[in-house]
């Protein structure tokens, strides 16, 4: 009966997103209309095939595996497109004539720009965090999945949404707010989406066999949550025709600014903090073999990162219209988050005492511990940036964008690959990973170029404010924005070069773990073969 | 009478930011009451425990559970 209801739904979304894409505005609407009729039309054909045939037993007794594997192959493709297109428009800033004119108002910088860092929070971040969730919620539950086949419906549909997003960005679609740049129609995709995902989380925590929610849960909980609530805030626009894909923000001026940056800070703080907190509190246990350091430790540190980071935003708008207090408060929270964010660090770094030897032979374990090396770097570099009179000379400066890089490539990137470098073996069955010493090439190469990147912004972040705010003895100022531009040049090339590290370091992560699932030995001390599905 | 935004911001600067502030430090006592080190112990173990498959109805009996003898 269930089949005949969804065969109906899938249909109808088919035809509507056919009428709609006849009757669209503009290219990327169409483009986006043609994506949901395919994606409506695939689903159908899937469900039919298997409408009516005896249903498999559910195997209650196993864990569902099936959607942490996809989305685990997800993390690793997707984070190599980011990395391509970051490596690329870093060279398009060094190099302009790769802005090639063939592909102008596709493929210049303006364009590739959102879809990097959308590639790299929301398509790898996000499948990461995907993976993570599925992963850790079953095992710290002692359950089975909650819902059936809704983990492949949030999987799918969450890759459909990147599709929409990234086509939307080359073809122009874009609300112009910075993290959030998808227009209404993927907004409210993402949303249900989002929705199912929040369902399945707290499904399988109540279905629980532990008596305590352990606390990666809290984490990545607060994350889905807290997601939820600033998405839906930060999008509240409308559509100007329902054929369209231009939207007009119900918010206007410095009401539009503040929230914005309430909803971008703490994509930082929820997204790209507490989701991956989440991953750090369980797997540096599991890899390191020990408990974490201090539990107590951990429970005060969500706490007061839940209290304390959804005030951070307003030190995005410094000197601008918001009003002093508000800029103050922002200030203030910001330096306050200090304290968490280092007491998590540490709770990290010591969960390895009387195990420090483990970092000697276990590239793995090293990888994520210097992801949590870079997260106490970036969350003290970043109270520091939100300092008033820092911020003058910082903001609008290149400086920023190293400070987000060594979160991003130092703390993100590390623990997701140390996640991946656990979870591949575990979720194929294989006895270990294929090669530990192209760990190590990965866990140098990474690291060597985060040193390039951070090291060359931090170099012309501040020469370029300097130069800004440099005034003759008149009184005039001294430099023009395209002396800047030039004297950048040799920092941009060292921070292009960076990013090839990185990338390089990701591409052999990848081949690693291919050849982990097609050559490595199978685990031999389970008694069970791998689940079926 | 006030306009919304002021009452709302009155609220907020002073029975608002007393509310967080107690239910922030009621939430630090709370974790670092006496007898809960057994109990957190116990939790911090959590991921060690089934790695491979779902518990049973029967494990869940059989656990251990040893914050009961704790205290007194």
């Amino acid at each position: 009966m269930l089949d005949y209801v969804k065969l109906l739904i899938l249909g109808l979304v088919a035809v509507c997103a056919a009428i709609a894409a006849n009757y669209a505005r503009d290219v990327a609407y169409l483009v986006h209309a043609l994506l949901i009729m395919s994606a409506a039309a695939i689903t159908f054909i899937y469900v039919l095939r298997n409408t009516g045939e005896a249903k498999r037993p559910v195997p209650v007794d196993e864990y569902m595996d099936g959607p942490v594997r996809a989305a685990a192959i997800a993390t690793v493709f997707w984070g190599v497109v980011g990395f391509l297109a970051g490596t690329f428009i870093a060279f398009q800033l060094a190099y302009p004539v790769l802005n090639f004119h063939w592909a102008d108002g596709y493929l210049n910088f303006g364009r590739l720009r959102p879809l990097h860092t959308s590639a790299v929070i929301f398509a790898f971040g996000g499948n990461a965090l995907l993976a993570a969730s599925f992963y850790i919620v079953q095992r710290t539950s002692a359950a089975r999945m909650w819902g059936g086949g809704l983990a492949w419906f949030v999987f799918w549909g969450y890759q459909l949404f990147i599709l929409m997003a990234a086509t939307g960005y080359l073809l122009g679609s874009t609300q112009g707010q910075e993290y959030a740049e998808p227009e209404w129609l993927t907004d409210l995709w993402l949303t249900i989406v989002w929705v199912a995902f929040l369902a399945l989380y707290m499904g399988t925590l109540m279905k629980r066999k532990e008596p305590h929610i352990y606390v990666a849960n809290w984490f990545l909980l607060s994350f889905i949550v807290t997601v939820a609530m600033l998405h839906v805030v930060n999008n509240l626009q409308i559509p100007v025709s329902f054929f369209g894909s231009r939207s007009v923000t119900v918010m206007s001026g410095v009401q539009n600014a503040m929230t914005q940056w309430w909803y971008g800070h703490n994509a930082v703080g929820f997204f790209l903090t507490a989701g991956f907190l989440g991953m750090m509190y369980y797997f540096i246990p599991k890899q390191a073999e020990r408990p974490v350091y201090s539990y107590k430790l951990s429970i005060i540190h969500f706490w007061a990162l839940i209290f304390l980071y959804i005030w951070a935003g307003p030190h995005h708008l410094h000197y601008t219209a918001l009003p002093d207090w508000a800029s103050t408060l922002g200030m203030v929270f910001s330096i306050v988050l200090w304290m968490p964010s280092w007491g998590g660090m540490i709770n990290g770094l010591m969960t390895l005492s009387g195990a420090w030897d483990k970092l000697r032979t276990d590239p793995v374990l090293r990888m994520m511990v210097t992801s949590v090396a870079f997260y106490g770097m970036s969350t003290f570099e970043g109270p520091m940036m939100s300092i008033r009179a820092v911020n003058s000379l910082s903001h609008y400066t290149d400086w920023t964008i190293g400070h987000v890089h060594s979160g991003a490539l130092g703390w993100n990137g590390m623990i997701t690959f140390g996640m991946l470098y656990y979870l591949f073996p575990k979720l194929w069955n294989k006895q270990r990973l294929y090669s530990l010493r192209a760990v190590s090439w990965h866990y140098w190469l990474a690291t060597i170029g985060i040193v390039l990147y951070a090291a060359s912004m931090w170099v012309t972040g501040i020469m370029e404010g300097l130069m800004w705010r440099e005034v003759d003895a008149q009184g005039f100022l001294v430099n023009s924005f395209a002396d800047t531009v030039a004297a950048k040049f040799p920092m941009y090339v060292v921070r292009g070069l960076g990013g090839v590290l990185y990338l390089t370091g990701a591409l052999i992560m990848a081949w690693n773990l291919y050849m982990t699932v097609r050559k490595s030995a199978v685990r031999r001390d389970v008694a069970a073969a791998a689940p079926a599905e | 009478m006030e306009d919304t935004y002021t009452i709302l911001q009155v609220i907020a600067r002073s029975w608002g930011a007393m509310f967080m502030l107690l239910a922030f430090l009621g939430v630090i006592l709370f974790t670092l009451r006496p007898g809960s080190r057994a109990v957190h112990r116990d939790i911090a173990d959590i991921p060690f425990r089934h790695d491979d498959r779902p518990a049973r109805d029967t494990d869940t009996q059989a656990r251990p559970q040893p914050f009961k003898e704790a205290r007194q």
